[in-house]
């Protein structure tokens, strides 16, 4: 679950990133951000993982004021996490499946229930063909791919995507949306902020519209 | 528990990887280490040596006992009595002043000078041995035999070893000062590997961040590296040290027989050795800790 009440955000420049956010998501809900660019929707997904802090109001994650979290606290939300950044962060000095490991080292599985935890992930996205493979050799498609097979290594009850679609054409883009849609209908609570109007079509989910740091209703 | 081994040791193999994967700059700061580090440890192998070369010529301490020239007699039996009934004195041996006087003339070969002096300039005198005792009991000893109203003066022939003794006490501070700068400088050498490896591994870090990983985790594959370089160039100061025993031994053993005398140099000692490797890797540890509390904080995900 998902809770932002009266939630402000001023950078320290002095730029108000969000207005007074108010919204809840519940358990295995899925839900679209859209707005322009610098509307805010990346703001609010740093708030959800702790990576920004709220400048006032709060922000409830699984029970947990992210707010007000102490910074030893942090990583423990984290791995509840699943997370798509905008720009991947992809650690091109390893393979396909070391990417897609890290999140089960850092949180300590054992090596053998890891292997098979990071091979179901890479089946998922259909990439487990390319488990050897130097992340530079990947499409742009895939690289998006291997982003979301870490993200959901972990088996988070929660998956938060920035712009998932935003580099990629229209085809690789309803592929990346339809895995999406297949955790959501698993139970995974999904929040994805998009600026690609063109995903919203046939869209039965809910869709949060910011603008300038507002949302609009 | 098996979680935090297999964390422990994931981050141990993990450091021993980075320092394989760049080997000539890890050969490059383990060498500086180890050879900052076999100054101070060599120095202080030398000071042991000599230390020991000290003990055995100063086992025995010796003092020379001189009457007052126009003692008697009487006088000198009086002291010989007195030396016989104190305890402190194991030994003693009575140069009589013509004795003295002889020996003086013979052993200078100024036959010549000695006769021609009117009178004996030489006094009596009692060549004693004390039995072993601390250099602060042996002045006692000097003090209380200087009191006695036949002595004119009392010399403590071990006054050379105490010498030697002070010496060496100025030259294990001198080791001891020499190796504090040291350990600053492998402390610098350390943090500043470890800031190169840091800024290096930031997308790694920052990445590792974000998918929920403690301060500790991303801590411990640097103090572990720091650690292992702290102690591999202890190792090689102690490699440098065992090499320069080896070659100065040889040397001075042709030089000894040439004196008749049978020396042998002494390594470190097992202790030594292993606290040389414990404070080396305790040094690189450090090192790392500061250098990562200092530049971790500084990568924050954005």
């Amino acid at each position: 679950m998902i809770s932002f009440s009266q939630v402000h955000k001023r950078y320290p420049n002095g730029f108000d990133a969000l207005k007074n956010i108010s919204f809840t998501l519940e358990p295995g809900e899925m839900a679209l951000i859209t707005g322009h660019s610098g509307a805010g929707k990346t703001t609010l997904l740093k708030l959800i993982a702790a990576i920004e802090r709220p400048t006032s109001g709060s922000v409830i994650v699984n029970g947990q004021n992210v707010g007000t979290l102490r910074s030893g606290a942090i990583p423990f939300l984290r791995r509840n996490l699943g997370l798509v950044f905008q720009d991947q962060k992809i650690l091109f000095d390893r393979n396909v499946f070391e990417n897609v490991l890290l999140p089960l080292q850092v949180s300590g599985f054992d090596a053998r229930s890891s292997a098979a935890r990071v091979r179901a992930a890479l089946d998922k996205v259909r990439l487990l063909g390319k488990e050897k493979a130097r992340p530079i050799t990947l499409s742009g498609g895939e690289q998006q791919r291997l982003c979301v097979a870490r993200a959901i290594v972990n088996r988070p009850s929660i998956l938060i995507a920035d712009e998932p679609t935003s580099n990629l054409d229209a085809d690789y883009a309803r592929d990346i949306m339809d895995m999406f849609k297949s955790f959501h209908q698993v139970g995974v609570t999904v929040l994805i902020a998009t600026h690609d109007s063109e995903l919203l079509g046939n869209a039965q989910q809910r869709v949060f519209t910011l603008r300038q740091g507002e949302l609009a209703t | 528990m098996s979680v935090w081994l297999s964390h422990h040791f994931q981050a141990l193999v993990l450091a021993l990887k980075r320092l394989l994967r760049s080997p000539l700059g890890s050969l490059l700061s383990i060498s500086v280490i180890g050879i900052a580090f076999s100054l101070p440890a060599g120095i202080y192998v030398m000071l042991e040596n000599l230390q020991a070369v000290a003990g055995q010529f100063s086992a025995a301490p010796q003092l020379s006992l001189f009457l007052k020239l126009n003692s008697g007699e009487e006088a000198v039996s009086e002291v010989k009595t007195r030396l016989e009934h104190h305890p402190n004195i194991t030994t003693f041996q009575f140069v009589s002043k013509e004795n003295a006087l002889r020996e003086f003339s013979q052993s200078t070969g100024l036959a010549d000078i000695a006769e021609s002096f009117e009178q004996n300039p030489l006094p009596d005198a009692f060549v004693i041995t004390a039995s072993s005792l601390s250099s602060g009991q042996l002045d006692g000893l000097h003090a209380e035999l200087q009191k006695w109203p036949e002595i004119e003066h009392v010399q403590l022939d071990s006054a050379w070893a105490r010498r030697l003794e002070a010496m060496l006490n100025l030259g294990r501070l001198a080791v001891l000062m020499l190796s504090g700068l040291l350990s600053v400088a492998l402390l610098v050498v350390t943090f500043n590997v470890i800031r190169l490896q840091i800024l290096t591994m930031r997308d790694e870090i920052e990445v590792s961040k974000l998918i929920g990983a403690t301060n500790g985790f991303i801590r411990r594959p640097f103090l572990y590296f720091g650690a292992l370089q702290g102690a591999a160039g202890g190792i090689v100061g102690w490699l440098i040290i065992s090499l320069g025993i080896h070659l100065i031994d040889e040397q001075l053993k042709s030089l000894m027989q040439l004196y008749d005398v049978n020396w042998q140099l002494y390594h470190l000692s097992l202790e030594d050795s292993l606290s040389l490797l414990l404070f080396s890797a305790l040094l690189g540890w450090t090192g790392a800790w500061l250098s990562v509390g200092r530049h971790l904080g500084q990568i924050e995900p954005r």
